[in-house]
Formats: structure tokens, C-alpha cells, sequence
């Protein structure tokens, strides 16, 4: 079932056109996760979603009611922003509570909510508290727990950990996913952090000029994505493009600066593989070093210019086919920028894309 | 001297006496010298008798305390028709500026949190008209206001000077608050929305109690400039009405009989008391609200 469809959403501001067309469905109690670099209209898309930006054109249905129209309240969302916005004059138990007292709950109720919501999050002993006396994290839960108390069927996050420092964003990020299969809530997540969107998505949307360019599972994206956009956008190290040709029908092979990659076996997107212009994606983690390499379908030596350790594993920088080319090593593994290894890969399990319209081939 | 006060280590020494704090105290003693002698000038006159006064010396101390002229101020003085000294307008002031202060105030805090937060069509230019108001010099509209006034029956009477200094408070208050509220997050904003309060909800229940410091500068600002005003309570209103200030002024430019200096000083302090009350309550308020553009918090 569905809960939230986005349907046709355009908005503009003034003549600025920042959501074009857009729609998405989300299904009852899935966690997706919108990702974009800055500035692609993900914050905007999440106020559409919460009624607190008047949209230009389209639908949105919450719950399968159309909500369009409605106030932000009504809708049956809660949402926890980036910067907390927890209200500096109320204590903990006030701030949790005033959503609840605008809706006129009956006392006891009220108490009752806060009280679960303050041990699910485990922020009990704060309630007393103004937001001013709290750490980061701790207001990063309050800030959570307003929209728990609320009981909605819908969750929107705008970004709420980029303001925690790096270890307290693996904590809560946990926390964050526990609570979900917990309440096994809808939730809409805005993120930069790739590694937070891989780990916490049931689905991705690649966000892209406030288009969406692909919304799948984190592997669908990661492996297969859609665009040479999505293909670039996602993984850190990003993925290696080779420009140059394809070639031959039957045994599809792909000619780039002197090199051929043999790309038997390779799974199209759609019709087969026709000669002519595109690129070959091939991620770093795809490349093998050491004594299998020579068993791969595609080998060569190459000549080491730069080597980053990353502690688990060791980020080389180098030249394949007179393109750059960055791959990953084991941390163990023992090079110096100079070397020559020998490396390989299977171009079959890279991805192709058209030179014109940059879709997976 | 051990060897151990010349490694640095722990709070820095500090001399006293530079050339730099001499500048420094030297200037500020002048300043204060400046301000405050006049100020003493008047309270020790205000509490001579005349024939001391007349003997000069108008810097040494009352021989003879007396708080006669303080007395004649406030209850006696005669002020053109009326002989009942101060107290008349002492209270026609307070009857004028306590629901200017509380009108203006109430009305351009809401309109400033409108501003703000309620983005509407046109609001921008509607701002802009407000802002050039607040530059037009006021002694422009006085004729326009007289024929307002004499229009709407309000001439000569107490509630008129009240909506003009209502109206007049509009464009600075307005701006000032307009400004305090654009500096708290937008965020806090969307998720009182989202929580369900509506226009008045988040006015009382969120904006409020966060903006009090811009609150005492706003009555400040008002309680003084009303409280001294005299050209709109001289044009605007009739002698029985007068405003304090007023009435201080037909007291110390009486032509009649001899210049009583003592009592003059005596009502001049009277009068000045209010707004130096206020400031003595609420100074450190005030600067508070001020800097807290800048701070937020
Ligand atoms: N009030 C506004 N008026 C005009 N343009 C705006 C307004 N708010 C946002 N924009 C523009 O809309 C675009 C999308 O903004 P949005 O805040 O949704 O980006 P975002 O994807 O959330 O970025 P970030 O990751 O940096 O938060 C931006 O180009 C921004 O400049
Ligand atoms: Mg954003």
C-alpha cells in the first residue's frame, strides 16, 4: 500500500523552477532516503511533502487523502529538521508535548505519549530540562521524539545528523534504523552522507535539479546505476570512466585510448549492445590486485602515482588506457607511489553508458 | 625576583598605570565631569531657598536644605491659567502615553511578526512604504494631521494625541521588530506549524516569550519619546490637557513676577524622573535587546 504519492510535483520560486514534474510513490513503512548534491531541491521537496511551502502544480496524498490543500498539522507527518528548531523557552517534556496540547489531548494521554516517547529514546531523565542544557545528540532526540509522541504514519527528516560530530552520527544512525524496524513507520530521510543513505535506505532517490534520476534499492543504485550521473554521484572513491567505443555485436568489446575491454556476458538495460560512442564505469572495489589478477578478463600493469591509506584498505591512484584510474587495495597490501602492479578486472560487471544521452546501455 | 616570574607562565601581569589607561580614565572622568555637572548644578539649586540663590555660587551645597521648591513644582506653580503646579500634566502624560506605549507596541509587534514569518504578496513593498515613513520628517505632516484630526472630531482631545503617537511609533517599531523576528530560525517556525499552532499560536506561545529583550527597547524607546514630546502635545491638545512637558515649559517661560530658579530645576527633574526610571529598571535590558541582534540566544 501506498502511504505518501508525490504526483507531478512543480515549484517554483518566482522564476526559479526548483521541482519539475515530480513523482514518487512510497510504499507503507519503507525508509527512503533522498539524496542530491547540494542545492537539488530535496529540503524544498520534503517541505512540499509537509505542506509548509505552497506547491505550483501536482498532487500530494498522504495515507491515500489527497493533502494537497491541507495544513502542515493535518496531514499526519512529523518532521525533525537539521538544526533541531526545539523550542528554546519550553522544557524537554513541553517541547514534546506541544503538538499534543495544540490538538487538545486530554491530559493523561499526553503524559502517556511523552512518557513512551521519552524511553524509547531513552531521554527520561532530561524532561525537565530546556534545550539550551543539552548536549547535540541528546537535542537531536527530542527533536526526534516530537514527532514520535505525535503517532504518525509519516517520518521526514531534513539532514538531522549532519550537525553531530562523526561518532555520534554512527550511533544514532544505528538508532535511527532500529527505531524504524521498531515502528516500521514511513520515513523520508534527506541526506549527504552516502554512507548514511547506503545503510539506512530500503530505496535511494538520486536527486538531480530537482529531478529524481533513479530511485531504487542502495544495490540496485550502487551496482546498476541508471545514469552516468547516479554512477558518478555515488560510491567514495567515485567510479572510473574510460570514453571510447563499442564494438562488434556478437562479442561486444569496448575500444578506449589503445585498449580493448572484452564485454562478454555484460547485462543490458535494455535492447542489445549496437556498435558506437559511450563510457565504461568500472568501480574502484571491482579491480583485483595480486596473483588472481592475471585470471581476470581484462589485465594490465600499471604505474602507481599516488597511494592514500585508508587504513582498511589503500586507495591507489593511477593510469589505465591513458585515462585516470583509482582503485582499492587491501590496507596489508605494501606499495609505494612508483611501483608497477599488475591489476585486473571483468568490464562485463562495469557499466555502460550512451555518450549522447549518458543512460545505462 | 626569583627566575620563575620571568618564564611566562599562568595569567599574564598586568600594569596598572600606562600611558594607555591614562588616556583611557582621563577621557572618561572628563565625559562624566561634563554630563553629571549640570546635573548637580540643578539638584543643589533645586533645594536653595531664592535668597541663597541670589547670593551666587551656584556650585556650593544648600546651607539650608529646603524642599519647598520641589513642593511649589509638583502642586502650586502656575502654569498660564492653572495654578496647581505639575500634577495636572504629570497625569495627562501618563493617561497619553500608557495606551500609546501599549497600542503602538502590541500592534507593531504583530505586524512585524506578520512581516516576518507570513510572507504575503506585496509584503515587500508594503515594508518599504513602512521604512520610508520612518525617514519623513515629521514636522511635515502636522497641518495634514491638524485637518485629520479636526475631520474626525478628535482635535484638542487627549485620544487624539494617543492615535498620533501611535501612528508615528508604526514605522521604527515595526521595522524593529520585524528585524528580531527574521533572526529566529526559520526551522523553529515550520515545526510550530507542523506542531499545529496556528498565527496566534506561535505569536504568544513561541515568539513572545523568545523576544522580550526587543520588547523593553521598544517600550524604551516609546515611554521616552513620548514622554518628551512637546510639539505634539502642544499642537494637539488644549491647556486643561497639556502634557507635562508642556506645562514645564509655560512654568520655567512664565514672564510673570520674579524667576523662581529653584522651583524651575525642582520641575525640570520632576519631569525628566519618568524616563530616567525606566532607563535605571531596564538599562541593562535594553542593551541586552540591542546586542542580541548580533547574538543570538
Ligand atoms: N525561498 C527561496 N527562494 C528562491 N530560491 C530558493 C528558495 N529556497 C530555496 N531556493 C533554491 O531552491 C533550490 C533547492 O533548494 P533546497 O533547499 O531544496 O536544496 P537542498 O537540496 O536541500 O540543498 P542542501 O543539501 O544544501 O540542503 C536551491 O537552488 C535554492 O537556491
Ligand atoms: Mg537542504
Amino acid at each position: 500500500m501506498t502511504t505518501v504519492a508525490v504526483k507531478d510535483l512543480t515549484l517554483e520560486f518566482g522564476a526559479v523552477r526548483v521541482l519539475d514534474q515530480l513523482n514518487i510513490d512510497i510504499p507503507q513503512g519503507e525508509f527512503l532516503v533522498l539524496l542530491g548534491a547540494s542545492g537539488c531541491g530535496k529540503s524544498t521537496l520534503l517541505n512540499c511533502i509537509a505542506g509548509l511551502l505552497d506547491i505550483t502544480e501536482g498532487e500530494v496524498h498522504i495515507g491515500g487523502r489527497n493533502v494537497t490543500w491541507e495544513e502542515p498539522s493535518d496531514r499526519g507527518i512529523g518532521m525533525v529538521f537539521q538544526s533541531y528548531a526545539l523550542y528554546p523557552q519550553m522544557t524537554v517534556e513541553g517541547n514534546l508535548s506541544f503538538g499534543l496540547r495544540n490538538a487538545r489531548m486530554p491530559k493523561a494521554e499526553i503524559t502517556e505519549r511523552v512518557q513512551r516517547a521519552a524511553e524509547i529514546l531513552q531521554i527520561g531523565p532530561l524532561l525537565k530540562r530546556k534545550p539550551a542544557a543539552l548536549s547535540g545528540g541528546q537535542r537531536q532526540r527530542v527533536a526526534i521524539g516530537r514527532a514520535l509522541v505525535r503517532d504518525v504514519d509519516v517520518f521526514l527528516f531534513d539532514e538531522p545528523l549532519s550537525n553531530l560530530d562523526a561518532k555520534l552520527r554512527a550511533d544514532l544512525r544505528v538508532e535511527l534504523k532500529l527505531l524504524h524496524q521498531r515502528l516500521k513507520n514511513t520515513m523520508i530521510y534527506v541526506t549527504h552522507d552516502q554512507v548514511e543513505a547506503m545503510t539506512l535506505a530500503d530505496r535511494i532517490a538520486i536527486m538531480r535539479g530537482g529531478v529524481v534520476q533513479q530511485i531504487a534499492s542502495p544495490d540496485e543504485i550502487y551496482n546498476r546505476p541508471s545514469n552516468k550521473y547516479v554512477a558518478g554521484f555515488i560510491g567514495s572513491p567515485s567510479i572510473n570512466f574510460f570514453e571510447g567505443r563499442i564494438e562488434g555485436t556478437d562479442s561486444p568489446r569496448f575500444a578506449s585510448g589503445g585498449a580493448t575491454f572484452d564485454l562478454t556476458g555484460y547485462q543490458t538495460a535494455g535492447a542489445p549492445l549496437r556498435p558506437g560512442e559511450g563510457w565504461l564505469g568500472i568501480r574502484p572495489e571491482m579491480v583485483v590486485t595480486g596473483p588472481e589478477a592475471a585470471s581476470q578478463p581484462f589485465t594490465t600493469t600499471c604505474h602507481v602515482d599516488l597511494v592514500e591509506p585508508m587504513g582498511a584498505d589503500t586507495l591507489v591512484w593511477s593510469h589505465v588506457a591513458g585515462a585516470p584510474f583509482r582503485f582499492r587495495m587491501s590496507g596489508q597490501a605494501r606499495v609505494t607511489a612508483g611501483d608497477d602492479i599488475t591489476i585486473g578486472f571483468s568490464p562485463a560487471e562495469g557499466s555502460l553508458f550512451d555518450k549522447q544521452t549518458e543512460n545505462r546501455l | 625576583m626569583t627566575s620563575k616570574s620571568l618564564i611566562p607562565n599562568g595569567p599574564r601581569p598586568r600594569r596598572v598605570i600606562t600611558g594607555r589607561n591614562i588616556m583611557l580614565y582621563g577621557t572618561l572622568i572628563l565625559v562624566c565631569l561634563y554630563y553629571v555637572l549640570p546635573l548637580y548644578v540643578m539638584v543643589v539649586t533645586s533645594l536653595k531657598g531664592m535668597p541663597e540663590i541670589r547670593m551666587g555660587n551656584i556650585f556650593s551645597p544648600p546651607v539650608e536644605v529646603t524642599f519647598e521648591p520641589w513642593v511649589k513644582a509638583w502642586s502650586t506653580a502656575c502654569t498660564g491659567l492653572n495654578c496647581d503646579g505639575l500634577s495636572r500634566g504629570f497625569w495627562n502624560s501618563i493617561q497619553i502615553l500608557l495606551p500609546s506605549v501599549a497600542v503602538s507596541i502590541i500592534v507593531a509587534s504583530v505586524s512585524g511578526y506578520f512581516l516576518a514569518n507570513w510572507k504575503f504578496r506585496g509584503a515587500e513593498v508594503f515594508f518599504t512604504i513602512l521604512i520610508f515613513g520612518a525617514f519623513i520628517p515629521y514636522q511635515v505632516m502636522i497641518y495634514p494631521i491638524v485637518i485629520l484630526l479636526r475631520e474626525a472630531g478628535l482635535m484638542g482631545k487627549l485620544s487624539g494625541l494617543v492615535v498620533v503617537h501611535t501612528i508615528f511609533g508604526m514605522p521604527i517599531l515595526t521595522l524593529l521588530f520585524r528585524n528580531y523576528f527574521t533572526s529566529v530560525p526559520e526551522e523553529l517556525f515550520k515545526a510550530a506549524r507542523v506542531d499545529g499552532a496556528g498565527f496566534w499560536g506561535i505569536y504568544f506561545r513561541i515568539m513572545l516569550p523568545m523576544s522580550l529583550p526587543i520588547f523593553v527597547v521598544a517600550m524604551i524607546l516609546q515611554i521616552t519619546g513620548i514622554w518628551n514630546d512637546f510639539l505634539f502635545g502642544v499642537i494637539f491638545t488644549k491647556p486643561d490637557i497639556y502634557p507635562m512637558t508642556v506645562q514645564l515649559n509655560n512654568i520655567v517661560n512664565s514672564v510673570q513676577g520674579v524667576k523662581e530658579y529653584n522651583v524651575n530645576m525642582a520641575a525640570t527633574l520632576l519631569t525628566g524622573l519618568v524616563p530616567l526610571t525606566i532607563y535605571f529598571i531596564s538599562g541593562k535590558l535594553f542593551v541586552r535587546g540591542i546586542a542580541s541582534g548580533a547574538v543570538k540566544g
